[in-house]
């Protein structure tokens, strides 16, 4: 048996766009299978089709060498295949531990067997080197954790074949080692892994073999030793990327915030502040007090008016932008149309007496997205039907578009391919040599390094120290992010 | 007020409560599978007539009971086909289905039995009393821990409760959510049926096209009331249940039958919107 996944042929179209066009992978057993691509390539619908929640047009889907016909998820998971969404599929009102077992429930008779279930979840987790809060709500819990119990779950179904769609997405470096040590170790068990990324360090440090997709096409598939970062970089996006690195701030003007309270920072007008931490160092909570999310402890002060006690319309309209790192459920609509998101807390400009203006909707959403290069149909398809990555484009587009005083960035580059990511620094670097500051929290410590004037480390829910930005100050920010002083 | 008093009192709100509590807490299950049922009420009335009908003709409570909840059911399983197969809306679906069933029955009354709105059944077995209650009580008592436990703790409550949460992650892990969702559907139409047949045989004897009177939409309110836990979906159904039975009362105590009827009413609408006051207020102001 040599090819243990793949596709034949497969093409796929919603409605005009072309997600994929005459697809071919083959996934050899064992193997760590990289999949790349920009944002909208047809990576996600792929690996849809491979797992059985969606049907292509034309062609099969390959199973031990045999073409098969996966009519839903169940029949993939039948043939071991196991699925870890882009955007994860955890259901919030429900523990961890009841995430993990539902569906495969240890059952007595039709009781739940938990001290079983218990059981088994612990040993998963040691035997994979994660702890996880079992009786949280799904909804409690971060990111990470969330993925970590998705990719238990997949093993906990047997899955011999574990289908990760960008995993690192929305993880810290860390975190980010943990996981490919994970799967190198799932690898030398023996199970096959197919590993979606647009971080092509990442990719190249763990895949054993690499499959580019381009506007829903193969571009080519090549063993790793053949490529190296510029060739794959230039294979993703078809022409030569220029990284703009390091600029720091040329002037900086008056403290457009700041807070006081178990964290106190500020941000002076024409700096980008980056906030790093472990995650779950309180980051979180200094956004959402920011934002306008959490009750503050402390005065929060934006552009010299004191904002603590205000909603968050009355923030915006002070001039705080702010980019979710959780899109789907703070950042977009998934539901309401692209123009509907895009014009939200802008609407007001877009007509009059109450009554929206229909075209100059459609102009202001149309332009924005353009200006954003969100690959997208029509401006009334709701947001849900994007890509990942066009989805944050679309966030990214909304609220710089405002030209905020303050923008309060938390991942922004979340899911975001490498043209993307640069394009999106660049825009950060130009809003603020434009006079605006911008809170910058991050898991991605190059993104931090790149972009902040200074960096802010938090550790325990308080400042544990304050360091230059640019590459020198990489280990003094490991250091404090650890709780302990610098030498 | 005496103690006898009193007793009544409770006595008549407990079997007013009965099939209120039984289809809300059939509502509850389909909540709780992610939809609001809004055709209690058309199942209720359709479950009182089977169960009048087949009581009378069988001459055995039991086999009325198990006929209404099966008459019910099927209805519960079309409306949720409706739902999850054609895409119905669940608010069109549930007022459709209800507003077609009193259609039909009405209908039927006057072809068939030709009454006007009021069938007497001859033959009619009324539910027998343990301890001085029915039997459906009894089974209502045991349904509201036994759910309660079973939503926890059972393969099935587990399932439902994901399909309610998260119909496409419970979808993409191969449940059928669809399919959940029917039995759902027809498990509250089950309930339903029964706790309409209780009207028949519990309470009336005698089955009326207006018996129903709303009391599907005050099981509704219920278990929104409970945020689909059956404890305090059963105690805000004992609330209107009290109230009910306190308007009665009243009524033989002279003031005007219009304006003490709409009692239970009123106050199920004051407590309703406290709590949903109160929820707000708890919310952080997250919409902004
Ligand atoms: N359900 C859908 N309805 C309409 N269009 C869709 C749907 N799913 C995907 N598409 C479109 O198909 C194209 C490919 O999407 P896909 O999600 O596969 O991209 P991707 O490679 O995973 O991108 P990303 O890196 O941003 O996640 C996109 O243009 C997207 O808008
Ligand atoms: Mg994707």
């Amino acid at each position: 048996m040599s090819v243990r996944l793949g596709a034949r042929d497969v093409s796929r179209a919603f409605g005009p766009v072309r997600a994929n066009e005459g697809v071919s992978v083959e996934i050899r057993a064992g193997t760590v299978h990289a999949v790349v691509g920009e944002n909208g390539a047809g990576k996600t619908t792929l690996m849809r089709i491979l797992y059985g929640l969606d049907q292509p047009d034309s062609g099969t889907v390959v199973i031990n060498d045999q073409p098969v016909r996966l009519r839903g998820p169940a029949d993939g998971i039948g043939h071991g295949i196991g699925l870890v969404p882009q955007e994860l599929a955890m259901i919030g009102s429900l523990t961890l531990l009841e995430n993990l077992v539902l569906g495969t429930e240890p059952r007595s008779g039709p009781r739940i067997d938990w001290a079983r279930a218990r059981g088994e979840a612990e040993e998963l987790a040691s035997r994979v080197g994660v702890e996880l809060p079992w009786t949280a709500l799904a909804d409690n819990v971060s990111i990470s954790v969330r993925q970590q119990v998705e990719i238990l779950r997949a093993l906990r179904r047997g899955a011999d074949v574990l289908i990760l769609d960008e995993p690192t997405a929305a993880l810290a470096p860390a975190q980010v080692d943990d996981l490919l040590r994970l799967l190198r170790g799932l690898r030398e068990a023996g199970r096959t892994v197919v590993f979606i990324s647009h971080k092509v360090d990442e990719v190249l440090a763990v895949a054993d073999e690499i499959t580019v997709l381009r506007g829903g096409k193969v571009i080519t598939t090549r063993p790793v030793g053949d490529l190296d970062r510029t060739s794959l970089i230039e294979l993703i996006v078809g022409q030569q990327v220029g990284f703009t690195g390091f600029v720091p701030s040329a002037v900086t003007g008056d403290e457009v915030l700041t807070v006081a309270g178990s964290v106190s920072l500020s941000v002076r007008a024409g700096e980008i502040v980056g906030v790093a931490g472990i995650a779950g160092s309180g980051q979180d909570e200094l956004v959402e007090r920011v934002v306008g999310l959490r009750p503050p402890d402390g005065r929060i002060t934006l552009a010299g008016q004191d904002i603590s006690t205000l909603p968050v319309d009355r923030r915006r309209a002070a001039g705080l932008g702010y980019i979710s790192g959780d899109r789907r459920s703070e950042g977009l609509s998934m539901d309401a149309s692209l123009a509907d998101n895009t014009i939200a807390g802008t609407h007001r400009t877009l007509g009059r007496h109450g009554w929206l203006k229909p075209s100059a909707v459609r102009a202001y959403a149309k332009r924005v997205l353009d200006g954003y290069s969100v690959r997208y149909g029509r401006t009334t398809a709701v947001a849900r039907t994007l890509s990942g990555g066009n989805q944050q484009r679309v966030v990214i587009g909304r609220e710089l578009d405002r030209d905020p005083k303050l923008l309060v960035a938390a991942g922004p580059t979340r899911g975001v391919d490498v043209l993307g990511m640069t394009y999106i620094h660049d825009k950060l670097r130009a809003l603020r040599d434009n006079g605006s500051g911008v809170l910058l929290v991050s898991e991605q410590l190059d993104e931090l390094l790149d972009l902040s004037d200074r960096i802010i480390v938090l550790h325990g829910g308080r400042v544990a120290g304050e360091v230059p930005g640019g590459p020198a100050s990489r280990t003094a920010i490991g250091t404090l992010m650890l709780g302990r002083t610098p030498s | 007020m005496t103690v006898s008093m009193l007793g009544g009192l409770l006595m008549s709100a407990l079997l007013l409560w009965t099939p209120l509590a039984l289809a809300a807490l059939g509502g509850l299950l389909h909540r709780v599978s992610g939809v609001v049922n809004i055709g209690l009420e058309g199942q209720m009335l359709t479950g009182a007539l089977v169960g009048a009908v087949v009581s009378g003709a069988t001459g055995d409570w039991a086999l009325g009971v198990l006929a209404a909840g099966a008459a019910g059911g099927l209805i519960g399983l079309l409306m949720s086909l409706c739902i999850t197969r054609l895409g119905a809306n669940e608010i069109i679906a549930g007022l459709g289905f209800t507003i077609v069933l009193s259609g039909l029955i009405g209908y039927l009354l006057r072809s068939v039995f030709d009454v006007s709105g009021t069938l007497r059944v001859a033959g009619l077995d009324p539910l027998p009393r343990i301890l001085g209650l029915d039997p459906l009580f009894w089974l209502t008592i045991i349904f509201v821990p036994l759910i309660g436990w079973s939503l926890r703790n059972t393969v099935a409550g587990l399932r439902l409760r994901a399909t309610g949460d998260g119909f496409d992650a419970a979808n993409a892990l191969g449940l059928p959510a669809n399919g959940i969702r029917d039995i759902a559907g027809t498990l509250a139409g089950v309930f339903a049926g029964i706790a309409g047949s209780h009207l028949v045989l519990g309470q009336v004897g005698l089955f009326n096209e207006n018996m129903v009177a709303g009391r599907g939409f005050i099981a509704l309110a219920a278990f929104y009331f409970g945020r689909a836990r059956p404890l305090p979906t059963a105690l805000a159904c004992l609330l209107f249940a009290v109230f009910d039975a306190a308007q009665a009362r009243l009524q033989t105590a002279g003031v005007p039958a219009q304006l003490i009827q709409t009692l239970p009413y009123v106050v199920v609408i004051a407590v309703l919107t406290a709590t949903a006051v109160r929820g707000v207020r708890g919310r952080v102001r997250r919409a902004g």
